[in-house]
């Protein structure tokens, strides 16, 4: 990821913010639009930048991932059934401690989705593509499944409610922009893990490792590197982190589940890791672009445009494929990407 | 479609592993008892991974404390107890025939259409419009005019809604399965608005976002009184001996097949690669939206948002079900059409929820993906080299 790379993709979310201020400059302040905007991208930017780093954990061992939206469906359901279960046991009195206990489950939700995941392409390297879509297509049919079957007379339930708003100190007290520093916790917590995963791909020797067997496994293998087990141990780690993105949704944007609910988020955070080239600054820069594509929908709905919603709506879906068709030139995915592994294959 | 009657090619030498998409179709004649073995042999997997799933999900109504037996029984009286559930069980397996082919064909070219619910639906709007439009704009049409006009748009609409994602891909090396998934996000959001703006049907009782009835010249006769078995199966099947021809008998075919098998070995024998995929990902696309079109003339007479009911995911399973073999993409529907059929009997008379199909497709995809899970558990053979359909982002 180069700094000019990177500089060309948040010069984006100026642009899209810009063109916010102008198309609401007749009803609010150009300040105010801007705090909102930004605000509102971190905000809807958390389970794509989330996601995006799932997907970064994968495939720089050499694991294509496109089974991120199903990870984090079942870990929204799963998290949202646990915070459930956690309310009922703990009462009132504990509100904080049952939303804590539902995103630790769904994190635990993703990381044994991930393992299923290596289960299947690293021990039986089956296609990973397919091993994705099964992914996919079993967190549709399960989630949908279980909440029927478990809230069909009920009706949906709520959730004791959403991870309470955060005021960073001092950033949040700023006049005019303090307001994007008030955020909830899932939304920081995937800022500090942009920084996290950096440091560990970059300048660890977990990373180190990782990217070796992503590149070139066959000679991480010859250096003594165990392949399979570094394999693993990447995809349940991307697992957990796209657990983390499920719980954003039934947890923290809003109470409650329903089927379908990520509405392809994961194809989007998949794309943004391959915009922003597999590396995490840059894969957190497009989610915020994608994300702020999300934001000028939703302020546009406040200014009360006449542009149709559906138009407005296409916008992320074009612009994922625009960056994709190389606006921002050719990126290069890890050498080993998508190719199983066998230590006893005759080299070719 | 750039459908180059190029002669044969020679053969690309010796490439390395050979996929299982290039091996024939059908061992010589002479060899009939190698023959029969073989189909044996493939057809194991597939049916035990059907079996298979059905143990699993028996165990999943089990926990949730209903009665397998009585939820199987229930899903077989909805799709095979009578007439009229055969019936459905065929009309739902109409659409299914043609998606699981539009991806099973891609899937021949190396290319993975997860496009095929987007370029279904636009092939349904637009095979509606022409079917309602097309008599006010031209004067009445006879139906030897008007519907093959109607399934002709259908399936334009659909290849060009799957030749974008190709031409992105040649040209720019961007993948398709990123871009075919956003272009169903597209397509379904262009048609929610056209249906809810400029092609509603105005008629003063209408409430819901659909266009007007089409006319009748544009129809597909019906196969049977008082059941809706449409003509559209025969063209299905017409369709599924069409591709296995066109894959396995013509120039373009071979060359799509030698493109999916290893394109490096296609582009030095000559072969123009780009083209190509342009080519497989369009037809995979036509067969997608001649699927609307077919629903559109021959079952709902409209359309209508959120009629398409995953069909074009199911064909996912559908594909990998039938092994990407055009020939048994026709059985593997069947059966998710019988699944999808029943499910509402099951949920009906033994309280299982519909989405339990969901996830048995799941299951199946699963143990048909992952051969070596069922071939352990039969103590069958192993198998050679595991199926690999899809090579990564390149």
């Amino acid at each position: 990821m180069t700094g000019r790379r990177l500089a060309l993709i948040l010069a984006a979310v100026g642009l899209i913010v810009a063109a916010a201020v102008a198309l609401g400059s007749g009803q609010m302040p150009a300040p105010a639009i801007v705090a909102s905007m930004l605000r509102t991208t971190l905000q809807v930017a958390t389970p794509l930048t989330l996601g995006a780093l799932a997907g970064l954990y994968c495939e720089r061992a050499g694991v294509i991932n496109i089974g991120i939206e199903g990870m984090m469906l079942l870990a929204a359901f799963g998290g949202f059934v646990a915070a459930l279960a956690a309310h009922a046991a703990l009462g009132d009195g504990a509100v904080g401690a049952s939303l804590a206990i539902g995103v630790a489950a769904a994190v635990l939700c993703g990381g044994l989705a991930g393992a299923f995941h290596a289960l299947l392409c690293v021990t039986y390297r089956v296609d990973q593509i397919i091993s994705g879509t099964v992914l996919n297509v079993l967190a549709i049919g399960l989630t949908g499944y279980l909440s029927r079957q478990l809230f069909f007379q009920s009706g949906m339930p709520h959730a004791p409610g959403v991870l309470p708003t955060l005021r960073l100190p001092l950033l949040a007290d700023l006049p005019l922009v303090g307001g994007v520093f008030e955020q909830q916790p899932i939304a920081l917590a995937a800022l500090a893990l942009v920084a996290l995963t950096h440091v560990v791909l970059f300048h660890t020797v977990w990373g180190l490792r990782a990217r070796a067997v992503g590149e070139h496994p066959r000679a991480a293998d010859t250096a003594g590197i165990a392949v399979a087990r570094v394999r693993w141990a990447n995809v349940v780690v991307g697992g957990l982190v796209a657990g983390l993105a499920g719980a954003y949704f039934t947890l923290e944007s809003v109470p409650t589940f329903e089927p379908l609910m990520t509405n392809g988020r994961g194809f989007i955070a998949l794309a943004a890791m391959i915009f922003g080239g597999w590396t995490p600054l840059g894969a957190w820069a497009a989610s915020l672009v994608f994300g702020a594509a999300q934001a000028l929908q939703i302020n546009a709905q406040g200014f009360g445009l006449a542009v149709p919603s559906q138009l407005v709506g296409m916008l992320p879906y074009l612009l994922t494929m625009l960056a994709l068709a190389g606006l921002a030139g050719r990126t290069r995915p890890p050498a080993a990407d998508g190719q199983p592994y066998d230590p006893h294959e005759a080299q070719a | 479609m750039p459908a180059e009657p190029s002669p044969p090619p020679p053969p690309p030498a010796a490439p390395a592993p050979v996929s299982p998409l290039l091996r024939p179709v059908f061992p010589s004649s002479e060899r009939v008892v190698g023959a029969l073995q073989t189909a044996l042999a493939a057809l194991a997997v597939p049916v035990l991974a059907v079996v298979t799933a059905l143990l699993v999900g028996g165990a999943i109504i089990a926990l949730a404390g209903r009665d397998p037996l009585l939820a199987y029984a229930a899903l077989w009286e909805g799709c095979c107890a009578s007439p009229r559930a055969l019936s459905e069980t065929l009309v739902w397996a109409t659409p299914y025939i043609f998606t699981g082919l539009a991806v099973a064909l891609a899937f021949h070219g190396g290319l993975f259409n997860i496009g095929a619910e987007g370029q279904l639906a636009l092939g349904a709007l637009v095979a509606a419009w022409l079917g309602y439009a097309l008599p006010g704009l031209a004067g009445p049409l006879p139906a030897a005019v008007h519907l093959p006009l109607v399934l002709l748009g259908g399936t334009l609409a659909g290849a060009a809604w799957g030749a974008i994602p190709g031409w992105l891909k040649a040209r720019t090396g961007a993948h398709e399965v990123i871009n075919t998934i956003m272009l169903n996000y597209v397509a379904l959001l262009a048609v929610s608005y056209l249906l809810n703006g400029p092609l509603r049907d105005p008629s003063p009782l209408n409430v819901i976002a659909r266009t007007p009835e089409i006319a009748l010249s544009a129809r597909l006769p019906r196969l049977a009184p008082d059941l809706r078995l449409h003509a559209g199966l025969l063209l299905a099947l017409l369709a599924a001996a069409a591709v296995w021809w066109g894959l396995y008998r013509t120039p373009l075919g071979f060359a799509i097949r030698a493109v999916g098998a290893n394109p490096a070995a296609a582009r030095t024998a000559g072969m123009p690669v780009g083209g190509l995929v342009v080519a497989a990902l369009a037809l995979s696309g036509a067969l997608a939206g001649l699927a609307g079109a077919v629903e559109v003339a021959g079952l709902n007479y409209r359309h209508e948002l959120g009629f398409s009911l995953g069909y074009g995911f199911d064909a996912i399973a559908i594909a990998l079900l039938a092994r990407v073999h055009p020939l048994g993409v026709v059985p593997a529907a069947l059966l998710l059409g019988a699944l999808r059929n029943g499910a509402a009997r099951m949920q009906f008379l033994a309280s299982v929820p519909v989405d339990l199909v969901v996830v048995l497709e799941g299951l199946i995809l699963l143990f048909v993906a992952a051969e070596v899970l069922v071939r352990r558990l039969y103590r069958l053979p192993p198998a050679g080299a595991p199926l690999v359909f899809t090579r990564g982002w390149r």
